[in-house]
């Protein structure tokens, strides 16, 4: 049980000495554990992959960091723009690749469209879509709802049934997965290590995709909410635009949150929900912190359970039949 | 009163469980916490509830009370299938 009240404060750090500890870890993991010569980043312009790309040109130096702009037909062009602002503003050497072609060519869009068809016949390539969680920040079960948007600014949404919502994710998923392709080519042509940038909300609650942006060698602030990300943002003295970013999925072509996305709250106030579940605070105190009546509080504490069960594989290791200890850990 | 729950064992056990034989379920057990279905298991539980009885099974009614334990799917399917 806390002694002081749920607020912001709980997430406080000393920023100067989570620093030093990320970067001597950095460092020690590199070289020593993975024996690397260096680190790939993809930059996405949000303030996740900032951050790990600030920590890295700080641990390791600009001429042992690799960044990566990866985008493509639905992301926001200032995903890239300020991916490359910030690859410039650490003065590190990037690349740029549209991955757009790439996907279409592995069918992407296409299956993602013919999913989209079956619940909106009339959805066409100039239409616009985006897919919001509903269910669990009600006490319900989640589901998704599919919204499209046409040409003239119609805007229609309906429940997405499992085999389309599958198929939905299913071929989105290829972006993170071409892009985690990417990194690799770099990583393996450069003999240096991936850097995942996931912060503790998505790594806890596995807004992830498997072999995609869940993979990689070292991820630097998986142990950091995402309010103590954008602190060590401003900490590390990133631009503006980093520092004061809206946390999106930027994988489909409407514009979406990720709360709409997948996370019942807005993040800082999911923050202090996960740490509130961490530290075994009841959901009277959950309310009173957040300023929500007892019973969203009580579904937003199951709606985490609830997430990390059904995310469970994603963080899963290949299972063997027994253990093959002689190359275990 | 028309039996869902023998239909319903039957399907959760051959499509979440595939005989493995590593469990038993209560009627009244919850398959939340008995780890048996997940978010997206109960999205395949609606759409074979949908397409073996017809029914339309609305947002507000994809809650824990309804579909989370073979009594309450009894009662739900009861209750829609009478409306």
């Amino acid at each position: 049980m806390a002694t002081r009240p749920l607020g912001p404060h709980v997430l406080e750090l000393d920023l100067a000495a989570e620093v030093e500890r990320i970067c001597a870890w950095m460092v020690d993991a590199v070289a020593n554990t993975l024996h690397r010569r260096g680190v790939i980043i993809a930059m996405s312009g949000g303030v996740d992959s900032s951050v790990c790309a600030a920590l890295a040109v700080r641990a390791l130096g600009t001429k042992k960091v690799f960044g990566i702009l990866l985008p493509e037909r639905d992301s926001s062009h200032k995903s890239a723009d300020r991916g490359a602002l910030v690859a410039r503003h650490l003065g590190v050497t990037y690349e740029l690749q549209d991955i757009a072609p790439t996907l279409e060519a592995l069918g992407c869009y296409r299956q993602r469209d013919e999913a989209i068809r079956r619940v909106f016949p009339a959805y066409g390539d100039d239409w616009k879509c985006k897919i919001a969680i509903a269910g669990g920040a009600k006490g319900g079960i989640n589901f998704f709802r599919l919204i499209v948007q046409s040409p003239d600014g119609t805007m229609e949404e309906a429940r997405l049934p499992i085999r389309e919502y599958l198929q939905i994710v299913a071929a989105t998923n290829h972006k993170q997965r071409i892009r985690k392709t990417v990194e690799y080519y770099h990583a393996d042509r450069l003999n240096y290590a991936v850097i995942g940038t996931p912060n503790r909300l998505e790594y806890d609650q596995g807004f992830f995709v498997k072999n995609g942006d869940g993979a990689a060698d070292i991820k630097p602030i998986a142990h950091l909410y995402k309010t103590q990300v954008y602190a060590l943002a401003r900490h590390l003295g990133l631009p503006d635009e980093v520092c004061n970013a809206v946390p999106t999925t930027d994988t489909y072509s409407l514009a979406q949150g990720q709360d709409e996305f997948y996370f019942s709250l807005p993040y800082d106030r999911m923050d202090l929900a996960l740490w509130a579940h961490n530290h075994g605070l009841s959901a009277a105190e959950v309310a009173a912190g957040l300023g929500i009546p007892e019973e969203q509080a009580r579904f937003v504490l199951g709606d985490i359970d609830a997430k990390r069960r059904t995310t469970h594989y994603l963080h899963a290791r290949p299972l063997l039949v027994e253990p093959v200890t002689e190359i275990a850990g | 009163m028309q039996d869902y729950k023998a239909p319903l064992r039957q399907f959760i056990e051959e499509n979440f469980m595939m005989g493995s034989g590593g469990k038993t379920f209560t009627d009244s057990d919850s398959f939340m916490a008995k780890h048996i279905i997940d978010s997206t298991g109960f999205l395949e539980l609606v759409l074979f509830l949908e397409e073996t009885w017809g029914v339309t099974v609305e947002d507000d009614e994809m809650v824990p009370e309804n579909l989370d334990s073979l009594d309450h799917l009894q009662g739900y399917l009861t209750r829609k299938r009478a409306a």
